[in-house]
This record gives structure tokens, C-alpha cells and sequence, in this order.
């Protein structure tokens, strides 16, 4: 190995990266860890001495409700997403090339835009007096407008809105790399199509299904701004419990353990996908 | 199998898709104030826009931030994915596994750990504490774009340079550089449009000294429907929309 002398440049590059990672990512991780252990304090928001209250409160029946009901969003938003997404990255697959360029660009406009504004647009057509209801109702289908806004469907809406493309996008690029002649050797040893379904084509994009799963159940947790904007305040979020203690009530570590707890189910799911994406790669294919 | 099917089926999730931001810029043109009947057609959201000091000084403020968070995420972007091509060193799994956590992390769990690092280390929140929160949620973006560029590239290349007496500094200015210019710009331009469309972040690591665009949507969007608000957020949308066809258009030119 050469010294450091012979290698400022490599040695710069290492430092940097390093230093910028060690300062800006692990650090911080760490603090948040540290202060979920800690004692809440007005004045320096925590203080010692260690204690586990704060994740002692997390079971408290007040915030386990919202927990509850904020992870059954997150999972009917995922649900949403893969009842949708799932047929749809198989119909894009299916596409031809040309095409599928332009589709797949439209796919991720989304994702750079503004979902703050694109949360809003839905408030209008939502709204009481929004487009859908008063297309309903110049149509006769419905009397009176009916609350959309404001309620958990709400809710579930917009983060499926937001999310949908995170579900769609792994889920395309295992669809991609399905191969024809496996479905036609299913089918050649006997099997019909809702066998070839079952036993071919669902444990082949099995990991696609787990990475969608875990880039929209996690993130439906956390977009406080969703409920904010379409949920009114009984239809709370984890993320919105987390942003109050930190910002408002000043529990940071409350805040901090509820954060944690976004991060050990980010890590369980992570853990799955690995673990599906390994079983296929055992089963030779 | 029916061909007819599998088409209807991908347009109408697109119209859903699109419905709502359609409805947006539509309405941004509307004369009426109740934001739901059609008024006729008018550019007085607009107007009203440009006549908002705040509103001007937020949209500066933004594109500073995204300006610079992209150009700073870009070069340390670029210098780790050359590092993690090139170099073999101790803890670089570590390494690549930090940049995997973040871009994977929920942004919230991030946003307060950088509140609670700038807290900590006395950091006064405003512009320097967003640039550096920026840059850190974006450096993975980067990191990605460049290292794809670099995975196709004929390594024989800066064997060459090396022995044609080049250091690494050179190689990398002569040889490397220009070839993953199309990344660079592409993830400058992602990290550009990431930063000016933030919310999550930004939420606890901006101060009053730095009023930026998406924060002051959300405090307006919070309460009622805001008219102004349809006209801005067509302009954030047109905006978004160049970056990403530019970015696009590089990466794909670059691969002929």
C-alpha cells in the first residue's frame, strides 16, 4: 500500500466523503437513539438520567390508537397501491419498446414534482363544493354533496396518489425480467393460468412486490402533510405524531422513540425483501 | 390474450394520474375567486403572485437553496461514486450501506436527526442548515446516476492514462470526468428538483431567516383553497417538467 503522501487526492476524496457521512448521517442517527433514552426537558429538550418512559408511552392507549389507525392507512394505501400497480406494471411490460419510454416518463413525472401542490390539486376536486361533487350532482346522481374531504378515505387517497409509482416501478422491473419460456414451460407441463399465476408467476416477482410494499408502507406512515392538507385531525399519521413532539410539544424523547419505531419496520422490511430475493436466487433462476 | 384489456386498463390509471394536476393549471387561469366555478379565463392569480414581496423573496430563496444544495451534492456525489469505483478501501460496505440507509430512510426519521444534530451542535437553522440537510438527501441520488455511468465504462481507459505517467488527479480531470458528464449533469438536475420540491425536511431544519416556496404553500394550503396557490403550483410543475425532460434528454443522448 502507498502511503498517504503518494495519494492526496485518494486520501482527499475518502476524508470528505467520509467525513460529510460520519457528520451528517451516523451521528444524527445516533443522537435520535440517545434522546428516545433520555429524559424530556423543557429548557434543553432532554436531560438525563436514562429511562425507558418514552417508549413506555409509545403503548399508551391515546397514541397506540393513532399508531393502529395510522398503520391500517398505511396498509390499505399499500393494498391500494398493489391492487392497482400490480396489473399495471404487467400491462406496461406488455407494451411495446417505443411506447414504453414515453409511459414510463409519465410514470415518473410525479416524482418530481411537487407533492405538496399535487396533494392540494386533489383538495379540489375532493372538496365539498369540489368538481366531483358537483359533477355528481349535475348528473343527478347525488342530492347533496357528500364529505369526502376530511375523512380517512381522504386520506388514503392522497397517499395512494403520491405513492402509486414507488408500488408500479420495482414491481415493472421484475415483470421485465420475467421470461416468456417459463410461463410457456408452465404451461407446457400442464399448467393452467391461474396455476402458472400461483406457483410461477407470483413467487418471480415476489420481490418486487416486497420492495413496492416497502417504499410505499413507510413513507404512508411519515407524509404528515397528507393529513394535514385532506385528513382534518382525527385521521393522524405517525409522522404527524413525530413532527408534533418535536415541534410543538417539545417531548423530543417521545418524538424519538416514535421515530425509531418507523425505522426498526423499515429495517424488518428490508430484511424480507433480501430474504425473497435470495430464495429465488437458490431456486436457480 | 385480449389486447384491448391491458390498454384501457394503463389509461385510466394514467387519467387518474394526471386528472388532478390538469384541474390545477386550469384553474390557475380562473377569473373567480371560489376556485370551484369557471370564471372565465385570467392571469390575475399570477399577478397576484409577482405582487407578493414574500412570495418573490421565498421563490429566490428556493432556487438559491436548490442551486446550490445541487451543485455541492453533485461534486461530493460524484467524487464518492468515483471512490466506490475506484478505490478499494476499509469500510466500504459501511459506506455504501449509510448511503442505501438514507435514501431508504422514511424523511421524517432523517429530517429529526439533522434537527437534533444542528440543535446540538448550536447551528443556527436558516440557510446553511437546509443547504446541508439538501445535500445530504440528495448525495444518494447523485451517487447512483454517476456509479450506473461508471459500471459501462472500459476501465482499460485510466490504466492508460496512469501509465502514460498521469496521477490520480489527473486521470480523473482528463479521462474520468468527461466521461460521466451526462451523469453529473443529470444528477445535478435531480438533486436540483428534489431540493425545490421538499417539504418533509425542510419543515424542521428551516428557521424564519429563510422563508423558502414550499413552506409557505403548506402554511397557505393548510387552511381553505387558495387561489394564488393553483397559479404557483403550475409554475413549480411547468419548471419540474424541464428539469426532467432535460435530464432525461441527456442521459439518453449520452448513450448513443
Amino acid at each position: 500500500m502507498r502511503s498517504l503522501t503518494q495519494q492526496p487526492f485518494r486520501t482527499a476524496v475518502l476524508v470528505l466523503v467520509w467525513g460529510w457521512l460520519l457528520f451528517l448521517v451516523l451521528t444524527p442517527n445516533l443522537l435520535v437513539v440517545g434522546a428516545s433514552v433520555m429524559t424530556r426537558d423543557p429548557g434543553s429538550f432532554i436531560s438525563l438520567p436514562l429511562t425507558l418512559d418514552a417508549y413506555r408511552q409509545l403503548l399508551d392507549p391515546l397514541y397506540l390508537e393513532v399508531f393502529l389507525h395510522s398503520l391500517y392507512m398505511a396498509a390499505m394505501t399499500t393494498l391500494v397501491c398493489l391492487l392497482i400497480g400490480y396489473p399495471f406494471a404487467w400491462a406496461l411490460s406488455k407494451v411495446g419498446k417505443r411506447n414504453q419510454v414515453l409511459l414510463i416518463f409519465l410514470l415518473i413525472v410525479p416524482f418530481w414534482t411537487n407533492s405538496l401542490v399535487r396533494t392540494y390539486a386533489l383538495k379540489l376536486i375532493l372538496a365539498t363544493n369540489g368538481l366531483l361533487n358537483n359533477g355528481l350532482m349535475s348528473l343527478g346522481v347525488i342530492d347533496e354533496p357528500m364529505q369526502l374531504l376530511y375523512t380517512e378515505g381522504a386520506v388514503i387517497i392522497g397517499l395512494v396518489y403520491l405513492l402509486l409509482p414507488f408500488m408500479i416501478l420495482p414491481l415493472y422491473s421484475v415483470f421485465e425480467d420475467l421470461r416468456e419460456d417459463y410461463l410457456r414451460a408452465s404451461h407446457d407441463l400442464g399448467a393452467g393460468r391461474l396455476s402458472t399465476f400461483i406457483h410461477v408467476i407470483v413467487p418471480l416477482t415476489l420481490p418486487g412486490v416486497l420492495a413496492g410494499i416497502m417504499l410505499v408502507l413507510l413513507p404512508a406512515m411519515g407524509l404528515f402533510f397528507v393529513p394535514d392538507i385532506l385528513g382534518g385531525s382525527r385521521n393522524l399519521l405517525v409522522g404527524n405524531v413525530i413532527k408534533n413532539q418535536f415541534l410543538d410539544a417539545r417531548n423530543w424523547p417521545f418524538g424519538a422513540a416514535a421515530s425509531i419505531l418507523l425505522t426498526l419496520a423499515m429495517a424488518f422490511l428490508m430484511f424480507a425483501h433480501r430474504l425473497s430475493k435470495r430464495r429465488i436466487g437458490e431456486d436457480g433462476v | 390474450m385480449n389486447r384491448w384489456l391491458p390498454r384501457t386498463y394503463l389509461t385510466l390509471v394514467y387519467l387518474l394520474l394526471y386528472v388532478p394536476i390538469v384541474v390545477l393549471v386550469v384553474f390557475s387561469f380562473n377569473e373567480s375567486r371560489t376556485g370551484y366555478e369557471w370564471g372565465g379565463l385570467s392571469l390575475r392569480w399570477y399577478e397576484a403572485l409577482f405582487n407578493n414581496r414574500a412570495m418573490v423573496q421565498a421563490m429566490w430563496n428556493s432556487l438559491w437553496l436548490a442551486l446550490s444544495a445541487a451543485t455541492v451534492s453533485t461534486l461530493i456525489g460524484a467524487l464518492t461514486a468515483l471512490a466506490l469505483h475506484r478505490y478499494r478501501f476499509r469500510g466500504k460496505k459501511v459506506l455504501n450501506g449509510m448511503l442505501f440507509v438514507v435514501m431508504m430512510s422514511p424523511e421524517i426519521v432523517l429530517a429529526i436527526s439533522l434537527l437534533a444534530l444542528f440543535l446540538l451542535v448550536g447551528l443556527q437553522l436558516g440557510y446553511v442548515s437546509l443547504l446541508l440537510a439538501h445535500v445530504t438527501f440528495c448525495l444518494p441520488f447523485v451517487v447512483i446516476t454517476v456509479m450506473a455511468r461508471l459500471s459501462g465504462f472500459d476501465e482499460r481507459l485510466p490504466e492508460a492514462a496512469r501509465d502514460l505517467g498521469a496521477n490520480d488527479f489527473t486521470m480523473t480531470r482528463t479521462v474520468l470526468i468527461p466521461v460521466i458528464m451526462p451523469a453529473l449533469l443529470a444528477g445535478w438536475l435531480l438533486g436540483f428538483t428534489l431540493s425545490l420540491d421538499d417539504v418533509v425536511v425542510s419543515t424542521f431544519v428551516s428557521g424564519p431567516s429563510y422563508e423558502i416556496l414550499p413552506l409557505r404553500i403548506y402554511s397557505m394550503v393548510r387552511v381553505g383553497l387558495k387561489p394564488e396557490v393553483n397559479a404557483l403550483g403550475t409554475l413549480l410543475l411547468v419548471f419540474s417538467l424541464v428539469m426532467l425532460i432535460l435530464s432525461q434528454w441527456i442521459l439518453l443522448r449520452s448513450k448513443r
